[in-house]
């Protein structure tokens, strides 16, 4: 049994303007020890997606269907309680602002310790020893004389350090890390990232990281679902969607990258802008933007379907086959070819 | 000095105080923010300048374009020292260069019409009648690519990747000669950032523009610069031709800023070793002896790099890296960067 499946996933929020329907029929599982890596665009509904397996949007404004089985029970029907003791414990999350998610008034120390007592019958000098323990852990240098400080002592990369630890004090069995690196400097940005790798192999979490840089995709995740206006539009093994992508979006992502290891005089660039989501385009929503567009696009929205030649590689794109062949591995020959 | 040379920088420092006191103010420390900044730009040249935030990237773009004045140093614009000068001499040079900022939602006036916006450069100059502002606005938003009818629109109504372009139409409107842009991709999405830099690209083709590019992303400063100058704690660190910097680069911190970069590429990123830097910026306030980036550095000589400041070496055609143990190749694992074969580079750099 997988450790996490969500199973057409739809979270709405009622809005002014009226009903965003901010995620759309999305599916997937998560395997023990595995990272799944969610891209997509701002506005894509990847953030919102996690926020609603864990519980956290406003239960005023927002409205969900389908499933999310965690260790086969499901999350969306569990009581407050109840999602009260799974989060922080077996499944935490890293959120991306590492300045805005610690509190400022409490020392890191206290913030960690309330963290394992939430959920462990342990003395305060119990869980202090084990907040040290995870300071060292995410490589904090000289963790004793630096727990009583205040996150305003903390950089940046610091921080996001702290943030890390404080999600894995429990041991938890999933860590959902929500941009952990957008802020941060590409330097820090190597650190965190070798970090989470670290401690992924030693206390073996499954994590689902969210990020719009295929680029970290690329190096941390195992399984890749693209995201786009609230849809996945393929879901693949990293090395299949990489060497074979099948979606003209993510040929439009990956050809408007610049990229260090390639030259290109021009970016291949999306036109236009990401639609609204409080009117979705009809048929497929990638329609307007997509240059492979056909009649069939704009009435008919596409299912996520496996590929022809790969069962384990689903994409919701009309195009025949050879077609997605094609222009896929064009791409690819494109940026390989700089790399040599 | 060639006389294609449109802007020269010049030792340029730029220290901030801190004070304690709210009455008798007085000043206990400084932050060097730049500290001794030299290059010069040709026109039609784009420089990228990159670094890690806090290394004062964006302090140096505006002490280029005057918006703060500098504690030493000398700026030169087409062979005139603007150093010194008052704000009503300064005014006129403004219609020569201007600047894109770098967030889209907090750089345009949410009060004002986009027309408005992009009309008050030429305004303030007093370039035209209304009416020819307004012809001259709407084909500026046409160059960008947006919808010259949106002229009564207010800034809420755009996306980000059509604000920045707002942002860009105000920086042409008085037909500048140098455009400084701090940042200017960083706040948008993927997609929408390649629509921003094939723009600049554009732009700069059409109008023969000057650009001083300011980003964090090495990618991204790859694609759109000639030159790349890689600032580290208020100083240069290395300079040299786009293709140089990234295929040979000389300084240790050059490289491990390259190798941190994240490949979109399963096969190519996890088969190559990351040179992870120790630690983090330090602070600018006390910034290290003698070579500023020593306490992180992999070829760290004890008793030399923490004494002697290396000057800018130079290596071939306007390459110059500051650095006593520069890299023999690239690329290098970490353990290879820490083993170092060369000795200590002897010859200074010639004026």
């Amino acid at each position: 049994m997988a450790l996490l499946e969500v199973k057409d996933l739809r979270t709405s929020f009622r809005t002014e303007d009226g009903i965003v329907k901010a995620v759309d029929g999305v599916t997937f599982s998560v395997e023990k020890g595995q990272t799944l890596g969610i891209v997509g665009e701002s506005g894509s509904g990847k953030s919102v997606t996690c926020l609603t397996i864990m519980g956290l949007n406003s239960r005023k404004s927002a409205i969900s269907s389908g499933e999310a089985l965690w260790k086969g029970k499901d999350l969306l029907t569990s009581k407050p309680s109840e999602l009260r003791g799974i989060r922080g414990d077996e499944m935490s999350m890293i959120f991306q602002d590492p300045m805005t998610s610690l509190n400022p008034v409490h020392t890191i120390g206290k913030q960690l310790v309330e963290a394992v007592q939430l959920h462990r019958d342990v003395t305060t000098r119990v869980a202090r020893a084990r907040a040290l323990e995870l300071l060292k852990a995410v490589g904090i240098p000289k963790a004793e004389g630096r727990i009583d400080d205040y996150p305003h002592q903390f950089s940046g990369g610091m921080r996001q350090r702290v943030m890390i630890a404080m999600a894995l004090i429990n041991d938890p069995d999933l860590l959902i890390a929500d941009e952990p690196t957008t802020a941060l400097d590409v330097t820090t940005q190597a650190q965190i990232l070798n970090l989470m790798k670290r401690l992924q192999n030693e206390f073996g979490s499954a994590i689902i990281m969210i990020t719009h840089d295929l680029g970290v995709v690329a190096e941390v995740a195992d399984d890749v679902v693209v995201m786009y206006a609230a849809e996945v539009v393929e879901q693949a093994k990293v090395s299949d969607l990489f060497n074979r992508p099948q979606h003209p979006y993510t040929w439009g992502l990956m050809g408007s990258l610049p990229r260090l290891e390639v030259d290109t005089e021009r970016l291949v660039q999306i036109p236009g802008q990401p639609p609204s989501l409080l009117r979705p385009p009809s048929g497929c929503r990638f329609h307007p933007r997509c240059p492979y567009v056909m009649n069939v696009c704009r009435t008919e929205d596409p299912p996520l379907v496996p590929s022809e030649r790969d069962a384990t590689h689903l994409q919701a794109c009309h195009l025949d086959q050879e077609t997605k062949d094609r222009e896929g591995s064009k791409l690819v020959e494109a940026t390989l070819a700089g790399a040599g | 000095m060639r006389g294609d040379e449109l802007l020269v920088v010049d030792g340029v420092k730029k220290y901030f105080p801190i004070t304690r006191g709210i009455i008798f103010q007085k000043a206990i420390a400084q932050v060097q923010a730049v500290d001794g900044v030299s290059f010069s730009l040709r026109k039609g040249e784009t420089l990228g300048i990159v670094g890690e935030s806090g290394c004062g990237k964006s302090t140096l773009a505006r002490c280029i374009v005057r918006l703060l004045d500098t504690t030493d140093g000398r700026i030169t614009f087409e062979g005139r020292d603007i150093t010194q000068l008052s704000r009503v001499a300064m005014r006129p040079i403004r219609r020569e260069m201007t600047m894109i900022f770098q967030d889209p939602y907090a750089s345009l006036n949410p009060r004002k019409r986009v027309g408005f916006i992009i009309g008050e450069p030429l305004e303030v100059h007093k370039l035209g009648t209304p009416a020819e502002v307004k012809t001259r606005v709407q084909e500026l938003l046409e160059v960008v690519g947006l919808n010259p009818e949106h002229y009564n629109r207010f800034p809420h109504e755009f996306s980000g990747g059509q604000r920045q372009r707002i942002g860009v139409a105000r920086a042409l409107a008085v037909n500048p000669k140098l455009i400084v842009c701090d940042e200017p991709v960083s706040a948008l999405d993927v997609s929408v950032q390649a629509q921003i830099l094939n723009l600049l690209k554009d732009l700069q083709d059409d109008f023969g523009l000057t650009y001083v590019f300011i980003a964090h992303d090495l990618n991204v400063v790859r694609h759109i610069s000639d030159r790349v100058m890689v600032m580290y704690l208020g100083q240069v660190s290395e300079v040299a031709s786009r293709d140089q910097l990234y295929k040979e680069p000389k300084h240790p911190y050059t490289g491990a800023l390259l190798s941190a970069v994240p490949i979109p590429n399963p096969e190519l990123g996890r088969q190559r070793e990351s040179i992870v830097l120790e630690g983090d910026v330090p602070s600018p306030v006390n910034p290290p002896s003698a070579c500023r980036f020593h306490p992180r550095c992999p070829r760290f000589v004890e008793g030399h790099c923490d004494v002697e400041e290396p000057p800018l070496y130079p290596f071939g055609e306007g390459h110059v890296a500051k650095c006593h143990y520069p890299l023999e190749r690239w690329p290098m694992t970490a353990a290879e960067m820490r083993r170092r074969t060369t000795t200590a580079r002897e010859e200074p750099v010639e004026a």
